[in-house]
């Protein structure tokens, strides 16, 4: 629903509780403003909701000593998303975006047919969704399950409603009023050159940090894994197919191909299988973590140098089949098995502080843990530059911004679900590091057994049957969230689809779709890293502004080269881990993510109070104010914990001393593993030295822009000069009887006449 | 019978118009459309030289993607 205006060009025309905007007196309406009061038949159907809502909110809160199914998480999820959409969206439509369907958006304004091009609001949701949602969502879950259900449904589910959606929505507004200009961009034109400044090294840098983390996933999912790498190996070729068969065979026939594509992708899964089995496939394809990184690590540099159309925008293709796909797959799997959680509400580990799979206490490492999926930083930088550009109406701001981070939510309630149905001890079996579980099967059940975890203790001999059943010689220690999300994906699809023969296959299945999301986000990442880089370099000035021209092989090369050696470093540092790898990168990872949230809420905040809406200022205040509560407590303990478990600057003191005296220290076996310890932790507590000052600087750059604007000091807003509309398109989903009624308005036009009139 | 033969028939349509807007089986026609639109009698790009475009307009300039 659009907000009323004044504007001179502008024909305004009211039925009853509609007024329809028009642009042109010889064109219908382009715009329909909708007051009409919410019917008894609605507030029936909303009010049915939120009891339901709450009814299974209080099962799983509050139901002790029973088992809970697993469908009232999806009950409990998607009736406050309902809500949240009707009404809280719809509060910050109302009071803080006030979209004007009669103004153009830049993909009207600059439509080219390739990157500015108004599209349908369903299909660009679809868009939006596939280039936010990746393989976070999935694995932070996952991990967080440590804590127990109840502490990460809470965070997933209201931290997306007040948080996540909100910023995405909002980054989403500001962009499309700045013709879809980027966070770093609208940074520097609304903080200032300094804050501006902060702003886009802070995004680079985490942007590293991010790649490298989600290529230690993907590392610890395959290592030691002839089946997982032979599949994996073998969506390279295939991209590479299907890249010719489109620039060269049949151009356009995307959907051909990335049919042809998922085919060869399933055939390569199964495939998998048989290689694993043969002699020469164990050897060629059990490599270790150290190999396999340096694979990734030369796979993402070859990805970022070769011509798009070769690699990255077939695997592309793929990954967006299989994203859409799989998780349909997986919603209606858990509906049909409707499985029973396994793990507690609230686990010790929650207060204690000392869990294996990452260390620190509830509070703030729970919602570190659990970035993607409640609040991601990283969409700020799809919401501003890519979707403005194909976004047909500002109204539609609402279902794809918000809308499209409810979704990302839900997939991440799912990936929960399916962590908490799995037997607990099996869980730690996997998820906690290699220095504690120990190499065998059996030294893994005798310290599980030794934590303290409810249920029947579990023998070397279940383990091994659990790992033969998937396929794999060994589940110990398959650290990242990933091989854990699989195995409860293979537990749900089997009872669905296939029966225990296929359990292997579906686990197989879950690590390659896994795997693929992450190598396109490693691919696509690094060139855009890339790019911000030869960017800002080439603002230095003298020999740098060479780095302008993007089609200079050897700048791009050297950009490549240098953000492939940032986050391959830290990849390999996490990989050879004396302390773990992933325990200990991982919060990193979440902290990046969510400071990059910070520096997104800190620009929005700013703009809403520069547009004088003070009053409501506090939509976002709020997840920006809890944003850098969690985030900076988080660093705080990283960096000062006098904790050996939790402070990176305490272990690296302990083991400095050790390493003077020449002692071991903490799960150090090696004098070698001493010096790893030193290094690894001094990188990682500067990182975060690093991430919270940027994210500092922003934040106070934001508070002075904001208290001079409040003073009427300030520069005036960035916001482009609005141009009127020449297109219709209904705002939500499904289309009101007025869109309706107009549209048919529009479809009953003879086709050229708009044409001249439009240009 | 045949009224739910054309509910089938509608939805499929619907369907494979949605995956073919998705994935970008009829950006070219869109392409066609556009340029006969904003720039009428001017030379358009056969479907092969638009994906090269395409393709080349994203080295340039590519999209992120998320986690």
């Amino acid at each position: 629903m659009a907000t009323p205006t004044a504007a001179s060009d502008r024909f305004e025309e009211t039925k009853g509780d509609v007024t329809y905007i028009r642009t042109d007196k010889d064109l219908p309406p382009v715009a329909i403003i909708d007051r009409s009061p919410i019917t008894t038949r609605h507030k029936i159907v909303f009010g049915v909701i939120a009891v339901l809502g709450a009814i299974a909110w209080a099962i799983i809160a509050f139901f002790r000593g029973e088992t809970v199914n697993a469908v009232w998480f999806v009950i409990a999820a998607i009736c406050t998303y309902v809500i949240g959409f009707r009404f809280y969206a719809r509060l910050i439509e109302m009071k803080i975006v006030k979209p004007r369907d009669d103004n153009a958006t830049p993909a009207e304004l600059f439509e080219n047919a390739t990157d500015y091009m108004p599209t349908d609001r369903r299909v660009l949701y679809g868009h939006h969704f596939a280039a936010i949602a990746g393989a976070g969502p999935l694995v932070g879950p996952v991990l967080a399950m440590q804590m127990g259900y109840l502490p990460g449904t809470i965070w997933i589910i209201i931290g997306a409603v007040l948080a996540g959606c909100v910023q995405d929505y909002l980054v989403l507004s500001i962009s499309t009023r700045r013709r879809g200009r980027s966070l770093g961009q609208m940074a520097r034109d609304e903080l200032g050159a300094i804050g501006g400044a902060a702003a886009i090294i802070g995004v680079l840098v985490i942007m590293v940090i991010l790649l490298a983390v989600l290529a230690l996933v993907v590392v610890g999912a395959l290592a030691k894994s002839p089946w997982g790498v032979f599949s994996i190996a073998m969506t390279i070729p295939i991209a590479v197919f299907m890249g010719i068969y489109l620039r060269f065979l049949r151009p356009g026939r995307v959907s051909e191909v990335s049919l042809i594509g998922v085919g060869l992708l399933l055939l390569a899964v199964v495939a998998g299988g048989w290689v694993a089995e043969t002699d020469w496939g164990k050897d060629w394809f059990t490599l270790s973590g150290v190999t396999l990184s340096w694979c990734i690590i030369i796979y993402g540099f070859a990805a970022s140098v070769l011509p798009v159309w070769f690699l990255l925008a077939p695997r592309d293709y793929l990954s967006t089949f299989m994203k859409v796909g799989t998780i349909a797959l997986l919603a209606v799997g858990i509906l049909l098995a409707r499985p029973l959680m396994e793990a507690p509400a609230i686990s010790q580990f929650a207060s204690r502080g000392d869990g294996p799979v990452f260390a620190g206490s509830l509070f703030p490492f729970l919602f570190i843990t659990i970035a993607c999926g409640a609040l991601s930083g990283f969409h700020s930088l799809i919401s501003s530059g890519t979707t403005p550009k194909l976004l047909e109406k500002e109204s539609q701001m609402r279902l794809i911004g918000y809308g499209g981070m409810l979704t990302e939510s839900f997939v991440a309630i799912m990936a929960l679900i399916t962590a908490a149905i799995l037997n607990q001890h099996l869980y730690f079996v996997m998820n906690a590091p290699a220095g504690q579980t120990g190499p065998t099967a059996a030294t893994a059940a005798e310290y599980v057994n030794g934590l303290g975890l409810s249920g029947p203790p579990i023998t070397a001999a279940e383990i091994d049957a659990a790992a033969e059943s998937v396929g794999e010689q060994s589940i110990v220690s398959r650290t990242g969230g990933a091989p854990t999300l699989a195995f409860g994906m293979s537990e749900v699809l089997h009872q669905v689809f296939g029966g225990t023969a296929l359990k292997a296959f579906w686990y197989h299945f879950a690590i390659m779709f896994e795997a693929l999301f992450i190598l396109t986000t490693v691919d696509a990442g690094t060139r855009v890293a890339r790019f911000m880089l030869s960017d800002g370099l080439s603002n230095l000035g003298g020999p740098l502004r060479r780095l302008k021209d993007p089609s200079w092989r050897l700048g791009a090369w050297v950009c490549s080269l240098i953000v492939v050696a940032a986050w391959g470093s830290i990849l390999l540092m996490g990989i050879t881990d004396p302390l773990g790898g992933i325990n200990t990168l991982f919060p990193l990872f979440g902290i990046a993510n969510q400071l990059l949230a910070a520096i997104a809420l800190t620009v929005v905040t700013v703009v809403v109070i520069k547009r004088g809406l003070l009053k409501w200022a506090w939509i976002p205040a709020l997840p920006l104010a809890w944003d850098l509560i969690v985030t900076l407590t988080a660093s705080w303990q990283k960096i000062f914990s006098a904790d050996p478990k939790v402070g990176y600057w305490k272990q690296h003191s302990i083991c400095q001393a050790a390493q003077e005296a020449g002692q071991l220290c903490l799960t150090a076996k090696t004098p070698a593993d001493v010096d790893k310890i030193v290094r690894n932790t001094f990188i990682q507590g500067s990182l975060s030295i690093i991430f919270a000052s940027l994210v500092i600087i922003v934040f106070v750059a934001g508070l002075v822009v904001a208290i001079r604007a409040i003073r009427g000091t300030g520069r005036p807003l960035a916001e482009d000069e609005p141009v009127p509309s020449r297109l219709f398109a209904p705002s939500g989903l499904f289309p009101t009887s007025a869109e309706k009624e107009v549209q048919k308005q529009w479809d009953a036009l003879p086709k050229s006449p708009v044409a001249s009139s439009t240009s | 019978m045949g009224r739910a033969a054309e509910v089938t028939r509608r939805v499929v349509d619907k369907l494979s118009w949605y995956a073919a807007s998705l994935m970008g089986d009829n950006h070219y026609r869109r392409y066609v459309e556009h340029r006969s639109r904003a720039h009428p009698g001017e030379p358009v790009l056969s479907e092969r030289e638009y994906w090269r475009m395409r393709h080349a307009a994203a080295d340039a300039d590519p999209g992120a993607r998320c986690c």
